[in-house]
């Protein structure tokens, strides 16, 4: 172990965790996977939103490897085209949140006293309360009583934008009372002591001494709750709240999919499998990222 | 205790109050208005009288000034009336608790009792393949879509094998307890499988740790057998975080049951709020959501209850803040 880079030893752990690899693998094919839908429909000479009405519920074929849905559409096309969009917003909704969570947490712990008192009770506040409800209210807001421009407000990709800002919203949380445990902790060691005798202002030492001794903790933190935002996601689309039709995400693929449950069941099969291998694969990779970064992880494995 | 649970009450109520007001306006940032409901129902009414209208329902009044008539009648008891279903607010919201209570009741009793037993095998033989076969079992439960896992119920136990209803709340002419509950399986099913990983895993890690303590090694040393010391000794200590944690998850575990209920059909609150936010029943849905979150919060003092109950080192009064 002797001269090993910290990376080294903690990707090391990393792929001794076989489940978390294995997680890695699969978020990596879908995301492959996802990227070349444009490749997948030139390839079936079909596009996600062409409509077969005379080849409704086809079974699998070689023109359509899954078969068709209620309007012919090719299902495969669709799931690899929604899986862009659901891994996207997943993944820019976790970041948002993230981001949010650590700005959050980072002033409640440095600064400390009454705004610290505020933050955390406004932040056991947002984690007490029932997400989902207070989350169909704010995606039925009209968003031009908001004073938004009519352009953005009409425009296709609104759904997209609103998804992010609404699972972000109360997704900071877990990431805020991290940071602001840590930064705590760290704020008493004699480094950010020696850099404020310095003459460092707080927001040079929150950003240049704090984070960056964070940076672990958040990674794993922003991978566990990628997963769950992803759910969200899907929840919220398929409550027909969240990313509109015509663009297809796993979640609305599967809003239709119900009431055809008795005639076509598949169709609520494989939008849900994908979102499922997704969130399971987040939740390993975060698990073991964990287990990689985490120093305390060390004592509970030996 | 009573200086502890005054306390909280009082925090409670400011919760909901804060709770109230945010609600009230974000339902006024719905799309339309009372009026504007009323005009697509009648298509005989002119500019004028939807002006006349907005008057006499106060409507063209500030948020600030609405708001606190709304809250002045609510403290009377007095919610107002439910759109959709021409009923009094309170009428519809009751029976729909009761709904609900029963459905996270059983769910949330049912996924307890197998998160323990999941958890204190899995602990019992850390990094076993037994061990390994929990955790990955409630790793799948914790990352499977709720709404998706309520649909596969539905095609297997409705739709292929035709056993079950895929949802309701009962047959129509029949009466029969085992018809009501028949219509429950798959709900609290569906309910208990999402959140028993969480269980499962918070069980697991507390019951690690707790074995792991000097205590028990004691308990060891005077010669109790494996299953008196994990049994007797281990799981009334490792209860405490486990307790805690579960009921905190209450506002988690709510919005699953507003999944359940959705794709069930079951009548309960978060099908309630769903159908008011949809239907644009604006009286009904603050109401609604202002009784979940009560709920949430009910559970939540429950947590810190049983707390104490739990742990003899812990009092009420170092709760107090």
């Amino acid at each position: 172990m002797r001269g090993e880079s910290v990376f080294a030893f903690a990707r090391r752990r990393f792929l001794r965790h076989r489940l978390a690899v294995a997680g890695a693998v699969c978020l990596a094919v879908l995301a492959a996977a996802a990227a070349a839908a444009p490749l997948a429909a030139a390839a079936l000479g079909t596009d996600p939103e062409m409509a077969d009405l005379l080849g409704r519920f086809a079974p699998p074929s070689p023109e359509h490897p899954l078969g068709t849905d209620d309007l012919g559409r090719d299902v495969l096309v669709r799931l690899l085209y929604g899986g862009r969009i659901s891994l996207f917003v997943g993944l820019v909704a976790a970041v948002c949140a993230a981001a949010l969570g650590t700005v959050v947490g980072l002033i409640a712990g440095y600064r400390g006293g009454w705004l610290d008192a505020f933050l955390m009770r406004f932040t056991d506040g947002v984690i007490a309360l029932p997400a989902l409800p207070l989350l169909i209210v704010l995606a039925a807001v009209d968003l031009s009583k908001l004073g938004l421009p009519a352009g953005l407000v009409a425009s296709e990709d609104i759904s997209l934008y609103r998804i992010v800002a609404i699972v972000a919203a109360v997704g900071w949380t877990t990431v805020a009372r991290l940071v602001r445990a840590s930064t705590l902790a760290l704020r008493a060691r004699p480094f950010v002591l020696a850099a404020q005798a310095q003459g460092a202002g707080p927001l040079r030492i929150m950003v240049v001494h704090i984070l960056p001794n964070l940076a672990s903790s958040i990674v794993v933190a922003t991978t566990l709750a990628a997963g769950n935002i992803i759910l969200l996601e899907s929840v919220l689309s398929f409550l027909g709240l969240g990313i509109q039709p015509p663009i297809p995400s796993w979640g609305n693929l599967l809003t239709n999919a119900q009431e055809l449950v008795w005639s076509a069941p598949m169709l609520a099969v494989w939008p849900g499998l994908l979102i499922f291998v997704t969130v399971v694969s987040f939740n390993f990779v975060g698990d073991g990222l964990q287990d990689a970064l985490d120093p305390r992880a060390l004592e509970r494995h030996t | 205790m009573t200086r502890f649970l005054l306390q909280r009450l009082v925090q409670s109520a400011i919760v909901i109050l804060v709770m109230s007001f945010v609600v009230y306006g974000l339902l006024g940032l719905m799309p339309g208005d009372p009026i504007d409901v009323m005009i697509t129902a009648d298509p005989n009414m002119t500019p004028a009288d939807a002006a006349r209208l907005r008057e006499i329902y106060g409507l063209d009044r500030p948020i600030l000034e609405r708001y606190a008539t709304w809250l002045g009648a609510a403290l009377q008891g007095d919610f107002g009336f439910s759109r959709l279903r021409a009923q009094p607010v309170i009428d519809v919201l009751v029976p729909a608790l009761g709904n609900t209570t029963i459905l996270l009741g059983a769910a949330f009793a049912l996924s307890l009792a197998l998160g323990l037993a999941a958890g204190v095998t899995a602990a019992a033989r850390p990094y076993s393949r037994l061990d390994y076969a929990i955790n990955f079992a409630a790793f799948a439960g914790i990352s499977i879509p709720p709404f998706w896992l309520a649909l596969l119920l539905i095609i297997v136990f409705a739709v292929i094998l035709g056993v079950l209803p895929a949802g309701g709340m009962g047959t129509v002419g029949s009466h029969g307890l085992w018809d009501s509950l028949s219509y429950l399986v798959l709900p609290v099913a569906s309910l208990t499988i999402a959140s028993v990983g969480a269980h499962t895993r918070y069980v697991r890690a507390a019951m690690i740790d707790t074995l792991r303590q000097d205590f028990i090694r004691t308990a060891r040393a005077k010669g109790l057998s494996g299953r008196r010391v994990v049994l007797g000794h281990a799981l009334r200590h490792a209860m405490i975080p486990v307790v805690t944690i579960a009921a905190l998850d209450f506002g988690y575990v709510f919005s699953g049951a507003m999944i359940t209920e959705t794709i069930f059909a079951y009548p309960g609150m978060g099908r309630l709020i769903y159908d008011a936010v949809m239907g644009n029943d604006y009286n009904l849905a603050l109401v609604a959501l202002l009784f979940a979150t009560a709920l949430t919060l009910a559970g939540n003092l429950l947590a810190d209850i049983a707390y104490v109950a739990l742990d003899p080192r812990i009092s009420f009064r170092s709760l107090e803040r």
